[in-house]
């Protein structure tokens, strides 16, 4: 009874039933490929467990170069599951960029972009970007040798660049070396910038996708599918996906615990055979197989406007591919979609195997 | 033309007056230079002149001779000397056999009446060097800091002596800096950069045949580099280990005596050496005339020192003078007993924390803070030369506290992560639990629902 008067009164200010009729009325279509409609949600899933983690870690988290590696060092050995909280926040970190790829690649071989999803789809690549800014923002703040000399090569590759690449390369510093000047900033991007920006392009690409429904891939379309309720039928197997999410991370956290290395050192020498987070490698082994010089050129300059070409192609990917009508284009597409797959898997592991 | 090439260009070469006549004129002058269009005509003028000048510095018929002679004794000098360190510093064959470079005959050269000295006799070579390096204010122009005692120095050494009573074979400046290709001592081609040294002396200290007359030792060298300085010096390239001349001094060399040898290695190891001097050790070893530090040490094959030297068992270096029941017998055995118990408990929490490090849980600061019991065995280790249980005592005891609270934290995190693993397992079953608890609600849902169909 009460209950009912609660909800009564918060429907007549917020229009809850009429939000809830929404929800209510969108359905799932279900067919050979529906499995890949999970990683989405999944990725979303994965995005909230980083912003719990994450603001819990905040409580002891100290963002300067004299306090940031013992300030994760108290968290981990001392804060009662400090220890859980840390290890989750850095699987799951990996884990939301291992979802996102496969959801990425899964829109793109289901043609999930095109007409009227042209903007889900790009909102979904600034995300991607959001994303990967954040991992490589996460990953000096623990302020340990790996980080520090993997962001001074990351950076210097960004430096690289014609042009643009010696200021982008002082303003993501905070001047010319990695610093703790460079520490403070990069903790400002993660815990403000890029969370702000996420929110707002995580809001449009769920209401797009709220919108327009979930794609069916054209080669399904003449054929009769099933559908399923949104609410409550798919989002319970999401919650079933997402309890065995909790589970994994548990398991990883506790049998993997993520490792804290040495204090950040800028005198000692680089760690031998330094690597990039995984999902960096496959650039990286690109930028040590290219030739010092190409026709002229700085190869390594030449492979980093290649790789920022390429991510700006990525966004007109639904602008040049419009419909399944066109064979030719359809099938080009799809060859250089397992092209650019394969080229990320092979090159990731030669990164790993040398 | 700009100023600094100007400069530039002058330094090199000349250090001579054309380059002080104009830089006293430079600030006016230049600043007229800069001016005008003559500017260009007036460098020109100025570096005809300064080459004319370069030329006739140059000149030396002592090397245009020589270098050109057959026989490599005479031709030697003038080849070696391009890259004498004198010839770096403007001096030349003149300004120290005499004579004048200038003259295009022999004769004319090596006239006695400019001066001539030609080739000095072994005896006089340390004066012959000291004309300059004894002299503190000519060599104040070349190196300020620079030593001008070295010939006064040579002459306490056991080679000065020895010359000065006649022997011929003892070594002077030049058997050791070498002739005319005379290097700094900073520059790692130079016969005594401190890479060399050994080398250098081994010349004759290791020529048995050459050593003979004086019948001293001659495996010195070929025992040092078997040594821990040796090892330092040599395979860590650690310029600041001692060779040769760090003991026995190097243009005033003699053997260190009985008396001051502890004085020789307590310039290094200053805190052993003080403490062997309040030892029971220092009284004893005196009466007995025995060396302080080599005793024990030996002097130039030192080995590494390690701790089977200390203790009672068959090897140990105590036991050569102390019987079972005396009281140093009593000491030493105890020092090794306390220092072996410390090892053993590093040892033993060094082992768990890295089995808890291994499965993953951050021990840094244990490990850390495990250092505190490692520095304590290198301080007892030293204090070993106090031959005082009592001081190896207050070092080991707190070592052993530090070493057990690391063992402890090793303990602590084993049990953190077997409480992790249990808690995981408990977890998962919940989950598990939860999520069959969906599937089956899934299950009722769509057991009452119809199925939708899309045209």
């Amino acid at each position: 009874m009460r209950a009912t008067v609660v909800k009564d009164w918060l429907d007549e200010r917020l229009s809850i039933s009429a939000l809830s009729a929404i929800a209510h009325k969108k359905e799932v279509p279900v067919h050979r490929h529906s499995i890949w409609y999970y990683f989405g949600g999944m990725t979303l899933f994965l995005f909230v467990v980083q912003v719990v983690t994450g603001i819990l870690l905040l409580l002891y988290y100290r963002p300067s170069a004299e306090n940031a590696f013992e300030s994760v060092q108290f968290i981990v050995t001392e804060v009662k599951f400090g220890w859980l909280i840390r290890s989750i926040h850095s699987w799951s970190a990996n884990l939301m960029i291992a979802t996102l790829f496969i959801h990425l690649f899964s829109v793109f071989f289901l043609r999930a972009y095109y007409r009227p999803r042209e903007m889900t789809w790009v909102s979904g690549v600034v995300l991607l970007f959001i994303v990967i800014c954040f991992g490589f923002s996460g990953y000096l703040l623990p302020w340990n040798k790996l980080a520090y000399f993997a962001t001074k090569v990351g950076t210097e590759i960004a430096g690289v660049v014609p042009i643009v690449g010696r200021p982008v390369l002082r303003f993501l510093r905070g001047g010319d070396d990695v610093t703790g000047a460079t520490l403070t900033r990069f903790f400002g991007f993660h815990v403000a910038v890029l969370p702000a920006t996420a929110t707002v392009f995580l809001a449009v690409h769920v209401l797009l996708v709220q919108l327009h429904g979930m794609s069916v891939p054209p080669s399904l379309r003449n054929q009769n599918v099933r559908k399923m309720k949104f609410i409550p039928n798919f989002l319970l197997r999401d919650l079933i996906g997402w309890i065995l999410a909790i589970g994994g991370l548990a398991a990883l956290a506790a049998l993997f615990p993520w490792e804290l290395g040495e204090k950040a050192d800028a005198f000692a020498p680089a760690p031998a055979g330094i690597k990039p987070e995984w999902y960096f490698l496959f650039m990286f082994q690109t930028l040590k197989f290219l030739p010092a010089k190409i026709l002229g050129m700085d190869g390594e300059v030449l492979g980093i406007m290649a790789f920022n070409i390429v991510a700006l192609l990525l966004f007109i990917v639904p602008f040049v591919d419009r419909g399944p009508e066109n064979r030719k284009r359809t099938l080009f597409f799809n060859v250089i979609g397992v092209l650019a797959l394969l080229y990320i898997v092979v090159m990731t592991v030669i990164g790993y195997a040398t | 033309m700009d100023q600094y090439f100007l400069r530039g260009f002058l330094c090199g070469p000349l250090r001579t007056s054309a380059y002080s006549a104009l830089k006293m004129r430079s600030n006016a002058a230049y600043a007229e230079v800069r001016r005008g269009p003559q500017r260009n005509v007036l460098a020109v003028m100025v570096l005809l002149m300064l080459s004319s000048v370069v030329a006739a510095q140059k000149k030396s018929s002592c090397i245009d001779c020589h270098i050109k002679l057959d026989d490599p004794r005479l031709s030697a000098p003038a080849k070696n000397f391009e890259h004498d360190i004198h010839r770096g510093r403007g001096l030349s064959c003149n300004d120290c056999h005499g004579g004048d470079p200038n003259a295009d005959t022999s004769e004319a050269a090596k006239d006695p009446r400019k001066g001539y000295l030609g080739k000095p006799r072994t005896v006089d070579i340390p004066a012959y060097c000291g004309k300059c390096h004894s002299d503190a204010n000519l060599m104040k122009r070349f190196n300020p800091s620079l030593r001008v005692d070295q010939e006064s120095e040579y002459y306490t050494s056991v080679h000065g002596k020895l010359l000065k009573a006649g022997e011929q074979k003892v070594a002077t400046c030049i058997s050791c800096h070498t002739v005319h290709g005379i290097r700094a001592v900073s520059d790692p081609l130079s016969s005594v950069y401190p890479l060399n040294v050994a080398d250098t002396c081994a010349k004759c200290h290791g020529n048995a045949d050459y050593m003979r007359a004086f019948k001293i030792p001659t495996d010195q060298v070929s025992k040092f580099k078997t040594s821990v300085h040796a090892k330092a010096l040599y395979d860590k390239q650690d310029l600041s280990a001692p060779t040769c001349n760090d003991c026995h001094g190097n243009h005033g060399a003699t053997p260190p005596g009985i008396t001051s040898v502890a004085n020789v290695c307590g310039q290094c190891h200053a805190r052993q050496a003080d403490l062997f001097q309040t030892s029971p050790h220092k009284a004893a070893f005196d009466q007995q005339g025995l060396a302080e530090c080599i005793t024990c040490h030996s002097n130039h094959g030192i080995a590494a020192p390690n701790d089977q030297m200390i203790g009672t068992q068959q090897g140990a270096l105590c036991v050569n003078c102390h019987a079972n029941g005396d009281k140093g017998f009593t000491a030493a055995g105890h020092m090794r007993s306390r220092i072996d118990e410390l090892i053993a408990s590093i040892g033993k929490s060094n082992d768990i924390l890295s089995l808890a490090e291994r499965k993953g849980m951050e021990v840094s600061k244990p490990k850390f803070d495990l250092k505190g019991a490692t520095d304590a065995l290198t301080h007892a280790r030293v204090l070993i030369h106090s031959s005082s249980t009592a001081e190896v005592d207050k070092v080991v005891t707190p070592g052993l506290d530090v070493a057990n609270k690391g063992y402890q934290a090793g303990l602590d995190a084993l049990a953190e992560l077997s409480f992790r693993r249990k808690g995981l397992a408990v977890s998962l079953v919940f989950i598990l639990f939860l999520a069959l608890l969906v599937y089956l609600k899934i299950r009722q849902i769509e057991s009452r629902q119809p199925v939708a169909k899309e045209n």
